[in-house]
């Protein structure tokens, strides 16, 4: 089933690192605030380079899943621990470390209640974002799945500001009214893959082995995809689900926000990829039109929105749902060059808009405000301030030499091989994201400095600037010399489309047939038979 | 002719004889111990009831039926027994202090809990519609007492009245229906009841289906389905808090124990096509149930409505009528007792001379003066909405898994939509236990046995959400006697 070239839990220790950290941190004294930071940034610094001795060991020609645990965990169930990593986990793994280190840098100033509960949930947090990126057995990836929501709702309900309880409570139902739709499909597919006509004929959770199943389209894959499709629609989120995200974005502390932006919108996009598309392949072929249809809404909607906000921080959420219209147009286009870009797009999504929250934070702190119309003429006096937000600001517009601009760009090559019409439209959402960037910072950085209060405010300091430089660097990074980080994910996306050809070629066929079906009987019932999943199942 | 003497194996009942026995001794000392050290009579149940618990591990796997058929001991009632005697130590533990504070430290306590212990031991293993009725009053009287026993409190008057009322009403109602069965059939074994059915392929006989009509709706009361539901939050409200607690526990668990037996039994559930009218009652008790707990402002309240929606969760194992489904009920039922046990036990923590601690109100802050309490009310929340890791998820699991299974994919549906409305109910007490100012004056009465209740249930909540496999292999174990 794969293999582990250390021989050794690696995965489990990072993804645990993080939880026994905060184990620690509980046993420490809450009046002893330096150390508790010093302790959780020195966690998630070793955590950060645990993961990071992943790179070494990782083998990029093959799509064969990594550093594999397997432990039977409850037989009666079918259910494993198992743990494995190909190139999208890697990535998205050392995406989630660094940026998690960041957060706890970034909140030594911004957080001054509670600190240690603070800081108990963000390494908590961690480990489950940890854990949803490394399980391979469904059962453990919805254990993490679910239990990253609690640390979340208490950094935005206790730690934020505005209407936070609401945000707070509006993002758990909302995430898991989504996660049980889920549960359900995970469940069906549970049982479908005990029957010998589908697939093994074993009761099981393993991922690997359910992504073997044949199902037909009719009915079983097109509801579970649905099912799927709630679950990860609403976190990534898409368009008529993303209500939820500018609340809990505008009201989360600034790394709430960072980490919300950088990692946990990725669970939804990376859930698509890794279940949705090899599990469903030909109801993903089938819901193309729609999911690029609404991926197109929400490029076109947020970037629209986020043109008329008056907040700053709800100007970069509006940004977020559009950009990650993008990333599932890239997914869903179905093709090599649109998944990959896709997922490149995750990565620098969560670079990009982790560093426009953190500038945004940077401001809030300083004036206590996040009105647009509170600012201006800020480059004066803000030199330094001012030069990383038009790197991050271009980053995000997809500026060549940059790293949106590269996922951008396989987004839209993608999109063009897919239909010529969706990277039309896609088009017009890069060009109202420089639009609403570009404004943005003409308000906030040019024009004269009329207010007062901005008069005396300081430039970044010197621990801003160290962990914003990071950020900096990978923009550089993947915009100028993207190739390592395509390259590594390369067999794992070539293993998906390959699945999805094949699926392809088959719902062609399925279609035809169904239409002879359809031409042949004009029998009403029979057709309702096939669609409808509760007559199809019960006897 | 020589009278057959019936064959009795007393071992069957060893564990209730020996919790008898100490119930009967603890009534006997009861007047020689001063008011004031009443708790050891507390200790000396325990003593009781951890007895009884080891001679109950050592008849794991045996199968016997004795009394002419009147009683059984299988897996099945071992697995319950053992279930029935931990609620039971739970609940002495909880009470030794509260009973104290509520003036209410009388010996009685103590013996009529374990007479209801034993009722409710008596029942999984009944075999016939005579002795489940003879379990189920045991338990019952002793409940109806228990309820009021703040005679002081007109709430609490209230509650033991009402619950007495409609205990005994409903408790009628099964025996009129035990009677139609007795009638259609013949007979009041289950096991012959079920031959015969099987053999004559009766089905829906007019007295078959009012024995039907009867029974659910008696059993209704006994485990707060809508619309047999409005007694509970009054009596939940009014009985002493870990009275409440084992109404809540206990003997929802004890009726679920015997419906399986009874339902399966006698109206042949897996064949016969009773499931729409059970259906309705599920989803309309986890509807109502976890709606009205939206607006309580009452925490016994709310737990009340909650476990209303907790029973019409457990129906769709008795829906399904598969194996899995009967698994999945004992499944949800261990995670239920221990995450509600958990949670009263709060509330009783609560508790001190001068404030009732039932508001959620007076939860404010909780947290915040004591982080561990808080940690800990949250894994109870976890597990009451079903998220994981707790053994609430894993029962929920197991429910969705026999709902999908069987086909009953809008019961499932349902189920999760109310697994989300009740995320709401809570963790509006989360919040008021993180988000809110402390309450000044606030006075948590710990004490060590309160403690290691919390203790406890909170190990065994996380735990069995963890690592379930060992509930798992023995709910399997138990239920097949039903294959």
């Amino acid at each position: 089933m794969g293999t582990n070239v250390y021989g050794f839990p690696l995965l489990s220790l990072i993804a645990y690192l993080p939880l026994i950290g905060a184990i620690i941190l509980l046993f420490m004294k809450k009046e002893e605030e330096k150390k508790i930071m010093q302790t959780a940034f020195a966690v998630s610094i070793v955590t950060l380079a645990v993961s990071l001795l992943l790179i070494p060991g990782f083998d990029s020609t093959t799509s064969e899943m990594q550093f594999t645990e397997q432990h039977t965990w409850i037989p009666s169930l079918g259910v494993s621990y198992a743990f494995g990593i190909d190139g999208i986990s890697l990535l998205l793994i050392v995406m989630t470390t660094i940026i998690s280190s960041i957060a706890i840098v970034s909140s030594y100033t911004a957080i001054n209640m509670r600190i240690k509960e603070y800081y108990v949930s963000i390494l908590f947090l961690e480990t489950g974002m940890l854990g949803v990126f490394m399980s391979m057995d469904f059962f453990l990836f919805y254990i993490f799945w679910e239990v990253m929501l609690v640390p979340m709702y208490f950094m935005i309900g206790i730690w934020g500001g505005g209407r936070r309880l609401y945000s707070a409570i509006k993002f758990f139902l909302y995430t898991l009214f989504g996660s049980l739709f889920m549960l359900l499909g995970i469940l069906a597919v549970y049982f479908l893959n005990a029957d010998p006509q589908y697939g093994s004929g074993q009761y099981t959770f393993s991922v690997l082995e359910l992504q073997k199943m044949n199902l037909p389209l009719h009915p079983l894959q097109f509801w579970l995809f649905l099912a799927f499709f709630l679950g990860f629609a609403i976190k990534v989120p898409m368009f008529p689900f993303h209500t939820w995200l500018p609340d809990a974005h505008t009201d989360a502390p600034t790394a709430g926000s960072v980490l919300l932006a950088g990692v946990l919108l990725k669970m939804g996009t990376y859930g698509f990829v890794r279940f949705c598309l090899p599990m469903f392949p030909e109801a993903s072929v089938y819901f193309m039109p729609y999911m690029a249809g609404l991926s197109l809404v929400g490029i076109v909607y947020g970037a629209l929105v986020a043109l008329a906000q008056k907040d700053i921080k709800r100007l970069v959420a509006y940004s977020s749902v559009s950009h990650l219209g993008f990333v599932m147009l890239g997914i869903f286009a179905l093709n090599t060059h649109g998944i990959t870009g896709g997922i490149l797009q995750m990565v620098n999504h969560g670079v990009s808009t982790g560093a426009l929250f953190l500038i945004v934070g940077m401001i809030y702190e300083r004036r206590h405000t996040r009105l647009i119309a509170d600012f201006g003429g800020l480059s004066s006096k803000m030199p330094i301030y001012s030069a990383v937000f038009a790197v991050t600001m271009f980053s995000s517009m997809g500026l060549p030499g940059l790293n949106g601009f590269v996922g951008e760009f396989l987004i839209l090559v993608g999109a063009f091989e897919a239909n010529k019409i969706y990277a039309g439209i896609a088009v017009i959402g890069i060009i109202l994201g420089a639009a609403y960037m570009l404004w943005l910072f003409q308000r906030m950085m040019f024009g004269p400095l009329d207010k007062p209060e901005n008069q005396k405010i300081l430039d970044m300091n010197r621990r801003e600037i160290a962990y914003m430089a990071p950020l900096i660097v990978f923009m550089f990074w993947i915009g100028l010399f993207p190739r390592p980080f395509i390259r590594v994910m390369e067999p794992a996306v070539e293993k998906i489309v390959q699945r999805l050809k094949g699926a392809g070629a088959m719902a062609k066929q399925e279609s035809e047939e169904k239409s002879v079906e359809v031409i042949s009987k004009n029998d009403k019932t029979v057709i309702a038979a096939r669609i409808d999943p509760e007559k199809g199942m019960i006897d | 002719m020589t009278p057959i003497m019936p064959d009795i194996q007393l071992i069957a009942i060893f564990p209730e004889s020996i919790l008898a026995i100490f119930a009967c001794a603890l009534f006997v000392m009861d007047p020689f111990i001063a008011r004031d050290k009443k708790e050891q009579l507390g200790y000396f149940s325990l003593a009781g009831l951890c007895v009884s618990g080891v001679s109950t591990l050592f008849l794991w796997g045996k199968s016997i039926s004795t009394f002419s058929g009147m009683i059984a001991l299988d897996n099945y009632a071992l697995f319950f027994k053992t279930l029935f005697l931990m609620i039971s130590a739970l609940i002495i533990l909880m009470s030794i202090r509260y009973i104290k504070i509520e003036r209410i430290n009388l010996g009685e306590y103590y013996g009529l809990i374990l007479f209801a212990t034993i009722g409710m031991m008596f029942m999984p293993s009944a075999t016939d519609l005579l002795s489940f009725y003879l379990s189920l009053e045991l338990m019952s009287m002793s409940l109806y007492v228990l309820a009021a026993f703040m005679r002081k409190d007109p709430k609490s008057i209230e509650g033991g009245i009402k619950y007495f009322l409609t205990g005994v009403f409903s408790s009628g109602l099964i025996l009129y229906g035990v009677a139609f069965l007795f009638g259609a059939t013949g007979t009041t074994n289950l096991g012959e009841i079920a031959a015969f059915l099987q053999e004559n392929g009766v089905t829906s006989s007019l007295s078959l289906i009012m024995a039907f009509v009867l029974l659910i709706t008696g059993f209704g009361f006994k485990i707060s389905a809508v619309p047999f539901h409005m007694w509970a939050p009054d009596v939940y409200e009014g009985s002493p808090t870990p009275v409440t607690a084992f109404l809540s526990a206990g003997s929802k668990a004890a009726a679920f124990s015997v419906m399986l037996r009874v339902f399966i039994n006698a109206f042949a559930l897996s064949s016969g096509n009773w499931w729409p009218v059970l259906w309705v009652i599920a989803v309309l008790t986890m509807t109502l149930g976890n709606l009205v707990a939206l607006v309580q402002t009452n925490m016994k309240r709310l737990l009340a409505y909650s476990s209303i929606a907790h029973a019409g969760y457990l129906m769709i194992g008795l829906i399904t009528a598969s194996q899995i489904g009967y698994a999945a009920i004992l499944i949800y039922l261990v995670g239920y007792v221990f995450m509600t046990l958990g949670a009263f036990t709060l509330i009783i923590l609560l508790c001190s001379a001068n404030m009732k601690g039932d508001q959620i109100s007076d939860f404010k802050g909780l947290a915040r003066t004591n982080p561990m309490l808080g940690l800990v009310f949250i894994i109870f929340a976890l597990s009451l909405i079903g998220i994981p890791p707790s053994a609430g998820f894993v029962g929920k699991l197991y429910l969705f898994n026999s709902a999908i299974q069987g086909g009953f994919y809008w019961l499932a549906i349902i189920g999760i939509l109310n697994s989300v409305v009740s995320l709401y109910y809570y963790f509006r007490v989360v919040q008021v236990m993180y988000m809110d100012e402390p309450n000044a004056g606030t006075v948590l009465s710990f004490s060590p046995t309160l403690k290691v209740a919390l203790g406890i249930t909170a190990f065994l909540t996380l735990f069995l959400g963890l690592y379930p496999e060992p509930i798992i292999k023995a709910a399997i174990d138990s239920v097949q006697i039903f294959l």
